[in-house]
């Protein structure tokens, strides 16, 4: 069966791929773009590791056909960074130890940071909420949850 | 999943004239949020998939001219969440569409994907319903609209006829004095399917109801609307005889399972209790306290 062209825009800039109408964008990010930062924990919506933006709104990368893709915009944790800078969730992430193994970590930053786009001022209650697509099996999640409190009130302090 | 086809009709009429042609192999997607985990599993293998989201209709919010909402099929809770006045109308259905799946899944998944995937305990058909929700639906044939609790047809199964494609759901204007609730009984906080789901939907003027709806999701093949509560809450005062009466006539109307998520004679209690809870915070919200 002929592939699919796909013209899309990937953290800000104009990509085009081949895919399999019944890829999903996530099989797309890690195969033919090499963007291996999304990752696949479930497959099935539950485990948050796949999470991308998508318009800039989150949503799970596994979830989504990859020819859904064309003519929209969409952000994966590799555009979170300024060439070298981290983005301050990722520093206070590292500084704050809110990782061990690593799987889950792009997802987090992902949502946590569509998180603070659309609240800057979270409760811990709201963080909690926020992130409950997002599974950890290694943190328990405090270090995450006050991690993101943390970036949230450094952000809004500059 | 070989030999998929992928269509993104950009027009109704293109989308309808596909959908048809391909017959039992195709599927409607909206936001996938159930299609993908089918495919991925094994259950469904379509060979095409009717992208509904290039047409504009499916993912429009729009004020009626009587006063109430249209909201295309394909709409994702998150915009539902991000549209400025939806959720001061009709907060309850808003609050039944945002405990759908994680943030995630609500980016995606739709009221309308909600309805025809045709769960028992899909968390937004019993907000609809007690909403009063009509649906339009599109097909070879033409347009009709349906009233929402007819839609389901039992488990994973609708009352659409082959080739017909959901397009919106119109939600009556409001009198003043009103508003609606929902609330679902769940062993967690978050992330969960509905053990018991009740929604309800209030028009109180000075202190006595005079209008309501109940749905009542997850205790039945269906959700179901439940007039005998309705009618133990029209002319009360929310008083505890009225509210005991529609409470009973919740428990009545279950007809459950027993499953790992709750055994018939817990989902027929609940359905009461949850029944009262959620009546108390529509009223509250309905007279603006």
């Amino acid at each position: 069966m002929a592939k699919v062209h796909v013209t899309t825009s990937i953290n800000g800039e104009p990509m085009e791929f081949l895919c399999e109408p019944s890829d999903t964008m996530l099989d797309a990010l890690r195969g033919p773009l090499a963007l291996t930062g999304s990752k696949e924990g479930c497959a099935s919506g539950d485990c948050g590791a796949c999470s991308i933006t998508l318009d800039d709104r989150l949503i799970c990368s596994c979830l989504m056909l990859a020819v859904e893709a064309q003519d929209h915009e969409i952000r994966t944790i590799e555009g979170m960074a300024h060439g070298e800078k981290l983005h301050p969730l990722q520093r206070k992430f590292l500084e704050m130890a809110a990782l061990q193994c690593g799987i889950c970590t792009s997802g987090m930053l992902m949502a946590s940071d569509a998180l603070l786009k659309k609240n800057p001022e979270p409760s811990e209650e709201e963080v909690r909420f926020w992130l409950a697509g997002n599974l950890c099996r290694c943190t328990g999640y405090d270090k995450i949850v006050r991690a993101v409190m943390e970036t949230a009130a450094e952000m809004r302090a500059q | 999943m070989t030999e998929l086809r992928y269509l993104a009709p950009t027009s109704l009429d293109e989308a309808i004239g596909a959908f048809a042609k391909a017959g039992s192999a195709a599927r409607i997607l909206a936001g996938g949020t159930d299609l993908l985990v089918q495919m991925r599993s094994g259950v469904l293998k379509p060979g095409v998939i009717v992208d509904i989201k290039k047409i504009p209709e499916m993912t429009a919010i729009e004020h009626t001219a009587d006063g109430g909402f249209r909201i295309g099929a394909a709409v994702s809770g998150m915009a539902l969440s991000e549209h400025g006045n939806f959720g001061k109308v009709w907060p309850g259905v808003l609050e039944a569409v945002n405990l759908i799946g994680s943030k995630q899944v609500q980016g995606r998944a739709s009221a309308g994907g909600n309805l025809c995937n045709g769960s028992p305990a899909g968390d937004s058909v019993p907000a609809m319903v007690a909403a009063g929700a009509i649906v339009t639906v599109q097909g070879p044939d033409g347009r009709r609209e349906m009233k929402v609790e007819d839609v389901p047809a039992g488990p994973g199964r609708t009352n659409l006829k082959p080739g017909e494609i959901l397009v919106s759901f119109a939600l009556p204007p409001r009198p003043s004095g009103s508003s609606d609730a929902y609330l679902r009984m769940i062993p967690r906080t978050e992330m969960d399917i509905a053990v018991v789901g009740v929604g309800v939907s209030l028009t109180i003027k000075d202190g006595t109801v005079t209008s309501a709806r109940v749905g009542l999701g997850a205790v039945a093949p269906t959700v179901l609307l439940v007039e005998d509560a309705a009618k133990a809450l029209i002319g009360s005062k929310l008083d505890d005889a009225a509210l005991a009466k529609a409470a009973a006539a919740c428990s009545a109307a279950c007809r459950p399972i027993d499953d790992k998520r709750g055994t018939i004679a817990y989902r027929t209690k609940v359905a009461g209790v949850l029944l009262k809870r959620t009546a108390a915070i529509a009223a509250q919200r309905a007279q603006g306290k």
